[in-house]
């Protein structure tokens, strides 16, 4: 099982020292996928363990089973209640049929998963969500309830993919401003949007190399082992002293062969799959801004509102009296609701500032240790692809003497 | 498409530098495609010569060498730059110190008729230069086009059965129509060279009196043309009746020795037909079969060895193309990483920014530099594993050499049950006309005839038997010769091969484990989930 440190969600210390420690401690784990049901009706389950000692949850460890869906469904309940928040993304949800149960397909979802829940847990905010909470701990009677009872209040137009696509899109127009006139622009802010529009590009620009990469990896081992074995077959129709060196050369291909293989493993999951989780984190503030434009139009239009019934008001005052308390009436409510828009406006905007300085910091890790594990793979590869030749080489130049 | 985009405003001398590094690359290589580059030019016109190789040059700068570049420069010549290996001690004991050919020109066909209205059929020359191998011998230079090289060959096939004749390049019909008129002119000099070169590497042909007139000969090419089949057999069955009503019946012994099936002689095809027929499936033991152990072991060897060959060269070719993929691919990924990094440097706003975009910097400058030496290495690479390939080539003189041994062997048997049953003729003849009292003078008389025929055909024997032996010692001779021969050359294929992989691998180290190491503070803090 290829565990990337990544994948391991430990607090600094150990649950059990910092018990005895006496300090605070949730600990999160996504484990053990299991393929349930047959057929087209299959799907993964996943045992989510947290361990902590917070008053907020029931107890010391509590052990559930959950499915993809029921992490959408906490995905989707936290980007409705705290706007602003760059939530942490999920693994894509469709893959093509014949990769969804494949060894690999199923670790990297479940990495992804496990670093979407740790991510939730320890973000200042999200942690204390009660949907958190109830998707940690409720049983799975009560997961399902709640689950069936959101979608129907959710529209999803169909998975999460597609969602993204149309919030690409819309977010493109809305906040690039191609629907309508109206829209929030400051030059800093103008900077940022199109950062993260470009900064999507070649992020994915990269991880598609990567992907490329992985297989060039897969496709040279197993070529080299063709090779290898064809070199064996050639040394024994020689026979005698060539024979042996033969062998040599084809035992030696093939056991590069292998070592090609583990690396194009340990780039796939230390390599691109942090490459893939940057482009969704990415697509994740392209959603948050698209629910600042929201928020802005909404601040706009309702502020243009209220400054022309306030104008119609002190018309009316003087012309229609009776008419006046009730657009009064109206008129406070307006303005109440033009107060809420406006300040929840501004408080996406004031969250997403703290959310960048976080994202870029956390984001410069990642990736850091991303590009380490990459240069660290490929030189290991290359010193032992050196030492394996060169080995071999004094066999061949004692056979040539000879 | 690592070299054609400038990196602007990236300020840093390091990754400017990359580019133009990249177009020196392909230059040191691009020369050593043409020999009229490394060796003093001959007497023929210069300007035409020099244009031909520069274009190639620059579309070098642009595109990693094609496989057929790379094969060409594997050419002795180029090869014996490295001391003391067998190749270069066989180029060495050539029958010739410099074979070239260049300078590719169209002309008009000389009896054009033209197909089609307003083209003329054109067809390339070349420039064959040489010299010989001892001291005081000077330069030749001769025009040939493909067909006279294609007579060369016909003519050696003949001439040296029993040998392992290098095989000539492909006609390649096909090829000419599809590909780009300058590659494939280029591609089939290259390969007519190396074609010459080993045919003067030949220890029985490379002295050859054929060669000789072949580089030597000014003007058209004093060969007997072969024509083609089809003409050949309608000459010969205008023979044919002739031979029928007896007049020809007995071929001319030397004749005897070429084999049947490119002579005019139809029946004597037909003969040896109906003998291989009776040999094959008539149960009857021919008068004299193959008996040499060895050679049959020996046979039975080569064709296993065939096949390995076959399949080794095939794997070969895959790896290479995985090679040149990985290299691609990391190149391709590491241009990615520069873009990102100049993005980032450009729109910084965070500190962070910047410090990641350091960090691709390094990764990009490590892939891109790693992408280039996988090229450099896939060129060695090719060089290398270019023997399989050549190998497999020589399979098929080897395969000619033994079907010239069997088809000698068919001419005697077939001769000597011809003998067998003029002598039976005979002695029925002589046994009926014994029943005649005094004699039979018409039986006597066609009796007299056949002994005449006896004696021609014995005679015929007798040149087809010393033919069969010389091309069994030439088989013997050779096969020796391919073995010690491919010994080396499989050697040094696995040699170069290793040395080249090891080389390119340590290379790369450094690169890779700098960046580690400057990234290795990221890879301390494992814990970057907890805030």
């Amino acid at each position: 099982m290829i565990s990337a440190e990544r994948s391991q969600s430990q607090s600094p210390r150990s649950p059990a020292a910092a018990a005895a420690a006496g300090a605070p401690y949730l600990s999160i784990s996504v484990t053990d996928p299991v393929k349930m049901g047959t057929g087209v009706q299959s799907y993964i389950s996943y045992r989510v363990i947290t361990k902590t000692n917070l008053p907020e949850f029931e107890g010391g460890e509590k052990i559930v089973i959950r499915r993809y869906s029921d992490f959408e469904w906490l995905h989707d309940r936290l980007a409705e209640k705290f706007k602003g928040i760059f939530i942490p993304p999920l693994p894509e949800k469709n893959a093509v049929e014949k990769f969804r149960f494949s060894k690999e397909f199923i670790e990297l979802r479940r990495q992804a998963l496990d670093l979407f829940v740790n991510r939730t847990a320890s973000h200042p905010e999200l942690k204390q969500s009660e949907d958190l909470r109830t998707f940690l701990q409720a049983d799975e009677e009560k997961m399902d309830r709640a689950r069936s009872y959101e979608s129907g209040m959710f529209k999803k137009p169909g998975d999460f993919l597609q969602m993204f696509k149309d919030v690409q899109s819309k977010v493109s127009d809305v906040v690039l401003g191609k629907e309508k006139p109206v829209e929030e622009s400051t030059p800093e802010y103008e900077k940022l949007k199109h950062y993260i529009f470009e900064l999507e590009n070649h992020l994915a620009e990269a991880q598609k190399q990567a992907y490329r990469l992985v297989k060039r990896h897969r496709e040279l081992g197993q070529s080299l082992a063709d090779f290898g074995k064809a070199i064996k077959l050639l040394g024994a129709c020689e026979g005698d002293s060539l024979e042996k060196v033969f062998s040599e050369v084809g035992s030696k291909s093939e056991m590069l062969s292998i070592k090609l293989q583990r690396e194009a493993d340990n780039l796939l999951f230390n390599f691109e799959e942090p490459l893939k989780d940057y482009v969704r984190a990415v697509q994740s503030i392209k959603a948050t801004m698209l629910d600042r434009a929201n928020a802005f139009r909404q601040h706009f239009d309702l502020d243009q509102e209220r400054k022309y019934k306030e104008l119609n008001l002190e018309k009316l005052k003087f012309m229609n009296p009776e008419k006046f308390s009730e657009s009064e009436v109206e008129f406070s409510e307006l303005k109440a609701a033009s107060e809420e828009a406006t300040k929840r406006y501004e408080h996406i905007v004031s969250v997403m500032n703290d959310e960048l300085a976080r994202f870029q910091e956390q984001k410069t890790a990642d990736i850091g240790l991303a590009f380490h594990e990459f240069a660290k793979g490929q030189a290991k590869l290359a010193k032992d692809i050196a030492d394996a030749w060169r080995s071999v080489l004094p066999k061949l130049e004692a056979c040539s003497t000879s | 498409m690592m070299s054609s985009s400038p990196l602007a405003g990236a300020g840093d001398g390091d990754m400017e530098s990359l580019p133009l590094a990249a177009a020196s690359d392909y230059a040191s290589v691009a020369s050593t495609f043409d020999p009229l580059l490394s060796t003093s030019p001959p007497s023929p016109p210069a300007p035409a010569p020099a244009a031909f190789p520069l274009s190639r040059a620059s579309s070098s700068f642009v595109d990693p060498p094609s496989y057929a570049d790379v094969a060409a420069a594997s050419s002795p010549r180029s090869a014996s730059s490295s001391p003391a290996t067998p190749r270069s001690a066989r180029a060495a004991a050539s029958s010739y110190s410099h074979i070239a050919v260049s300078d590719p020109e169209t002309a008009a066909e000389p009896a054009a008729t033209s197909l089609v209205s307003g083209s003329a059929p054109t067809y390339v020359s070349y420039l064959v230069t040489s010299a010989a191998a001892h001291p005081s011998a000077r330069r030749h230079a001769v025009r040939r086009r493909f067909r006279d090289f294609v007579t060369l060959a016909d003519r050696l096939a003949d001439a040296f059965r029993g040998h392992f004749v290098p095989p000539r390049p492909d006609k390649n019909t096909v090829e000419s129509q599809v590909m780009q008129r300058d590659e494939f002119v280029a591609q089939r000099r290259a390969a007519l060279e190396r074609y010459l070169c080993r045919l003067a590497e030949h220890p029985a042909i490379g002295p050859s009196d054929e060669l000789r007139v072949f580089l030597q000969a000014e003007g058209r090419l004093p060969l007997p043309t072969s024509t083609d089949v089809a003409s050949r057999m309608l000459d010969g069955a205008a023979r044919l009746p002739r031979q029928l009503l007896g007049e020809d019946a007995v071929a001319p012994p030397q004749d005897v020795v070429q084999p049947a099936k490119g002579g005019r002689d139809l029946l004597r095809i037909f003969k040896e037909l109906k003998q291989s027929v009776v040999t094959d499936w008539g149960g009857v033991k021919p008068p004299l079969v193959e008996e040499d152990k060895e050679f049959l072991e020996k046979k039975q060897k080569v064709q296993d060895w065939e096949q390995q060959l076959s399949s080794a060269s095939q794997q070969a070719e895959a790896l290479v193309k995985a090679q040149q993929d990985m290299g691609d691919t990391m190149g391709a990924l590491g241009l990615a990483f520069v873009k990102l990094t100049k993005f980032e440097t450009e729109e910084a706003m965070y500190d962070s920014q910047r410090i990641r975009a350091v960090d691709s910097k390094r990764i990009a400058t490590a892939a891109v530099k790693a992408s280039r030496t996988c090229r450099d290495l896939n060129t060695q690479t090719v060089k290398y594993l270019d023997t399989l390939h050549e190998h497999l080539g020589i399979m098929l003189s080897v395969h000619t050499a033994f079907s010239d041994r069997a088809s000698a062997l068919l001419t005697v048997q077939t001769l000597m049950s011809d003998l067998a049953s003029l002598q039976s003729r005979i002695e029925k003849l002589e046994a009926a006309s014994s029943k005649v009292f005094g004699g039979d003078r018409t039986r006597m008389r066609k009796v007299e005839e056949l002994r005449e025929t006896i004696r021609a055909t014995e005679d015929a024997k007798c040149c087809a038997l010393r033919e069969y032996e010389r091309i069994k010692e030439n088989n013997k001779v050779e096969l020796s010769r391919l073995d010690r021969e491919r010994r080396e050359d499989f050697l040094e294929m696995l040699k170069g091969y290793v040395t080249s992989q090891a080389a390119y691998a340590e290379k790369i180290v450094d690169g890779w484990e700098t960046v580690a190491e400057e990234t290795s503070g990221y890879g301390r803090r494992s814990d970057n989930m907890t805030s």
